[in-house]
This record gives structure tokens, C-alpha cells and sequence, in this order.
């Protein structure tokens, strides 16, 4: 059991969950919220991690983070250390690749709230900000729930992104899913069997914690 | 209101959470910060554990090992990943960074690689080093898979294939072939029992976790182009790395190799 590798997905999922809350929030809120023309597009873009296989991914961000591009050159000069083959170049992909985990339930949720609430708050005298934090949210808080608890669960199993701009260095980017596919080659079966089945439990319990979130709504209404 | 109540103290315990999570680990960055970082070739993977080992109670300090596919590496430091020492498993590696400037010098050579065929048990194949069989094996059906690593950026993997090529088995097996990421891939691939057999790296095939589960066969070395294995310290080594760069021309680290199946350097 490569524990080193664990509490590196644990830390990097809770970098991802950390910067991609406030962001969900926000621009999930926008999208259930406005109309604007080119809308499915913007939607569209921020779905597309779903479907993008991971090294595509991870290609396009080795060739714009690398240390042959000018944002991977300027990251060097400022922070001393390359953004590629190091944790802040996982944050980087993590986040990217979960923006669609972050906002979609959170914005189903907002587009359950029905508009007159919106405006019942603003005829009451409450800003758009007290708005979202005392009315908003409350209701909404099964989809950020969901949102936080799947971001977590599918950054601790994000693979081939890491492995292309990762490159497997223990205690900065050997995540526990690199853990395992290194275990599998260091012929260890054992090692790789305990490492699986603590994500299938982890997984397990994220999975369990969202269809719970949602009972309880339904249970009691919103 | 007692709902409300649970719901806010999901949400606030979710952000102490996350919160907490993020902040701890910059002290366990702090700490790996002391033992330097090495890129090994994967064939290193059990001799070079073993000379770490022996290196730590010698000296007290510690390395990091990640093993990979040569050609990985090589990329790899050219984009600015922190290693501070390349063992590659082909030179041409080395001296391709050491011209592009990322090496302190051209390095040494720190030892031979020797090819083996390996054929899990219970597989048709017969255990010839000279690959005689495997040509008529592919035809008759009797290898349905066939392991090597990849010949594109694996060196094993493009001694596998001048092998094969030179026991005039290529034509025969190349469309049976499975291939490794790096040659500890393909030799897990290889004893698997998912294939019929694979050729792979010796120190690899001697290894304890191998034996029991397959033969294998030393590849006689007439039979490709010799795999001298380079290493050299990169531009950020410091002083842990330069002593273990010591050790591995060492006798203690020499002996080790050779009993992994090395042969010897040159």
C-alpha cells in the first residue's frame, strides 16, 4: 500500500474541489440564469472533458504547459520550477478536466429554482449575492453536494491525463491511480489489490453519498 | 428548520474539509524535497531497489527511483522534469540531451543489457534463444501473442525487434505482437498467460517474481545491436545525487548488476 501515492490523490482532489467550488458556483448560476445568443456553445465547451479522451487532453497541456511553450517558460521564471511533471501542473489538468463535474449539477440545481423566487428576493430588498447565499443556495445544496463529491471521486481515478503531464515522481505526482498501474508492472499483485480496492471503497462511498443527497431532497421536497 | 440546520452543516464540514485537505501536504513536499530524484530505466527496476538499498545503509541518504520507458525520460527532461540523474537503457539518449545542453557531461556507461525469451508455463513455445521456433510457432497458430516493448521509444523493445528480425521471424510475428509501454510492461505482459510468450529483458526475466510462473532463455548477444545502458547527472544535481552517481560505479553496485544479468559496462 503505497500511502504516499493516497494522500497525494486525497491532497490533489481537494485542490481541485477547493478551486473548482467557487467556480461551479458561479458560472453555473450564469448559465441557468441568462440567455444570451451562442449559449449552447459556452455549454457545450465546458461539457466537453466528458468526451475528450484524457490524452488528448493531456497532449494539448504538455505542449501549452511544457517547457518548450512561453506559458511553461514564464511559469519557470516566476515559480523557480517547471508546471509540467510537477503537483501545480495536476491542479492545472485536474481542473480542467472536472469543470463539467463541477457545474452541471450545480446548474440543474439552479434551474430548478424557479424564477419568481429570484424575483421575490429582489422585490424584498436582497443584492444578487444575498440573493444566491440566503435563497439560492440552500435550495440547491443537494446539486453542490453532488457536484464537490463527484469532482473528489474523479480526480482520485484520473489517469492518462496524469500520466502524460505527471510523469510518475513519488510524493509530487504519483497518484494512487499511476500507484497502481506501477504496482501491476512491478509484477506486485498484492500492492495493486489493496491500492484497488481502496478506491473501489472511496468510490463506492462517493457514489453512495450523492444517491443519499438526492433521497433526502426528494423526502423533503426542496 | 432542523433540515435547514443539517444542510448547512453539510456544506460548511465539506469546505473544513476540502480546506484542510489542500493545506496539510506542503509539509510532506518540504520533506521529498531531500531525496534527489532519478529516472531509471525500467529493466533497473529490482537491481536498482537493491543497490538504493545498499546505498542508504552506506551513506545514510536517500534517492527516488521512477522507472519508465528510456524514451519517456528523454522527453521527459527536455521539458523540464526535475531528475537530477538519467539511467537510460540507450545511449543514443543521452547524448541527444547532453548535446541539447540538459546533462553536466556525456555520463558513463554503467553496463550491457542482455536480451531473454521468456514462455509461461504451460505455453507451446519452445524455449530457443535463437529464436527458432518462433517463426513457425506465429504460422501454425500455436503463438497467438507475442510480447516485446515498444520499439518506437523502448530500447528493449527495438533489440527485440532486431532480434526477431534477424531469426527471420519478424514478418511471421509482427501482426501477433503486443507492446509494452516501457520492457517491465511487456514482461508483465509476457508471463501474464495472456500470451504465449515475450522477449524481455534479462534482469527482468532472473527476477524472483518471474520465476515460478516462467522459463526463459538468454538471447545470444550476436543476435542484435548492444544495448549499452549510459548514465549521466543532469543539470540540477546536487550533492546526493552526485554520490549515488558515485556508488553506481562502485564494486558493490557493479557486483549487483551482474548478478541481475548486466553485463559489464562497454
Amino acid at each position: 500500500m503505497d500511502s504516499a501515492a493516497l494522500l497525494l490523490s486525497l491532497k490533489l482532489a481537494a485542490c481541485t474541489v477547493a478551486i473548482l467550488a467557487p467556480v461551479g458556483i458561479f458560472v453555473a448560476r450564469f448559465l441557468a440564469t441568462r440567455h444570451f445568443a451562442g449559449k449552447p456553445f459556452v455549454e457545450a465547451a465546458f461539457a466537453l472533458p466528458l468526451v475528450l479522451p484524457p490524452t488528448v487532453l493531456g497532449f494539448y497541456l504538455l505542449v501549452a504547459l511544457g517547457g518548450h511553450s512561453p506559458l511553461g517558460r514564464w511559469y519557470e521564471a516566476a515559480f523557480g520550477h517547471p508546471l509540467v511533471f510537477t503537483f501545480d501542473g495536476l491542479v492545472v489538468a485536474s481542473v480542467i478536466f472536472n469543470l463539467p463535474f463541477a457545474i452541471q449539477p450545480v446548474q440543474r440545481a439552479f434551474e430548478a429554482i424557479p424564477d419568481d423566487l429570484r424575483h421575490a428576493a429582489a422585490c424584498c430588498g436582497l443584492t444578487d449575492l444575498q440573493s444566491l447565499w440566503r435563497i439560492e443556495l440552500p435550495l440547491a445544496w443537494t446539486g453542490l453536494v453532488t457536484a464537490w463529491v463527484l469532482t473528489f471521486a474523479h480526480t482520485l481515478g484520473e489517469f492518462g491525463v496524469v500520466l502524460m503531464v505527471g510523469g510518475s515522481i513519488p510524493g509530487e505526482t504519483k497518484t494512487i491511480a499511476i500507484a497502481i498501474y506501477d504496482r501491476v508492472q512491478a509484477f506486485d499483485e498484492a500492492g495493486a489489490g489493496i491500492m484497488s480496492a481502496v478506491l473501489l471503497l472511496l468510490s463506492m462511498v462517493a457514489i453512495g453519498i450523492t444517491f443519499l443527497a438526492s433521497a433526502t431532497r426528494r423526502r423533503h421536497g426542496r | 428548520m432542523a433540515i435547514l440546520r443539517l444542510r448547512r452543516a453539510v456544506v460548511r464540514g465539506c469546505v473544513a474539509c476540502a480546506v484542510m485537505l489542500a493545506a496539510f501536504p506542503v509539509a510532506l513536499a518540504a520533506v521529498a524535497d531531500a531525496a534527489p530524484l532519478v529516472a531509471a530505466a525500467a529493466d533497473l527496476r529490482f537491481a536498482l531497489d537493491e543497490i538504493a538499498a545498499d546505498f542508504r545503509r552506506a551513506t545514510g541518504h536517500d534517492v527516488r527511483i521512477v522507472y519508465g520507458s528510456s524514451g519517456n525520460f528523454r522527453r521527459q527532461i527536455a521539458e523540464g522534469a526535475p531528475f537530477e540523474l538519467f539511467l537510460s537503457a540507450d545511449e543514443a539518449y543521452v547524448h541527444a540531451l547532453a548535446r541539447e545542453g540538459f546533462l553536466a557531461d556525456e555520463g558513463v556507461p554503467y553496463a550491457t543489457g542482455r536480451l531473454a525469451l521468456v514462455v509461461p508455463e504451460g505455453s507451446p513455445l519452445k524455449l530457443d534463444g535463437e529464436l527458432g521456433d518462433l517463426a513457425t510457432a506465429a504460422g501454425d497458430g500455436r503463438v497467438r501473442r507475442f510480447a516485446i516493448a515498444n520499439p518506437e521509444h523502448a530500447p528493449y523493445g527495438r533489440a527485440a525487434r532486431e532480434a526477431l528480425q534477424k531469426a527471420g521471424a519478424w514478418d511471421a510475428i509482427r501482426d501477433r505482437l503486443v507492446l509494452g509501454e516501457n520492457v517491465a510492461q511487456a514482461t508483465q505482459f509476457a508471463v501474464s498467460g495472456s500470451t504465449q510468450g515475450g522477449i524481455v529483458a534479462l534482469s527482468l526475466a532472473r527476477s524472483p517474481d518471474v520465476q515460478g510462473r516462467a522459463r526463459f532463455v538468454v538471447i545470444p548477444e550476436r543476435m542484435h545491436a548492444p544495448l549499452v545502458q549510459r548514465m549521466a547527472l543532469t543539470r540540477r544535481a546536487q550533492s546526493t545525487a552526485r554520490e549515488f552517481y558515485a556508488w553506481l560505479r562502485g564494486p558493490q553496485a557493479r557486483a549487483v548488476l551482474a548478478r541481475h544479468g548486466f553485463g559489464a559496462p562497454g
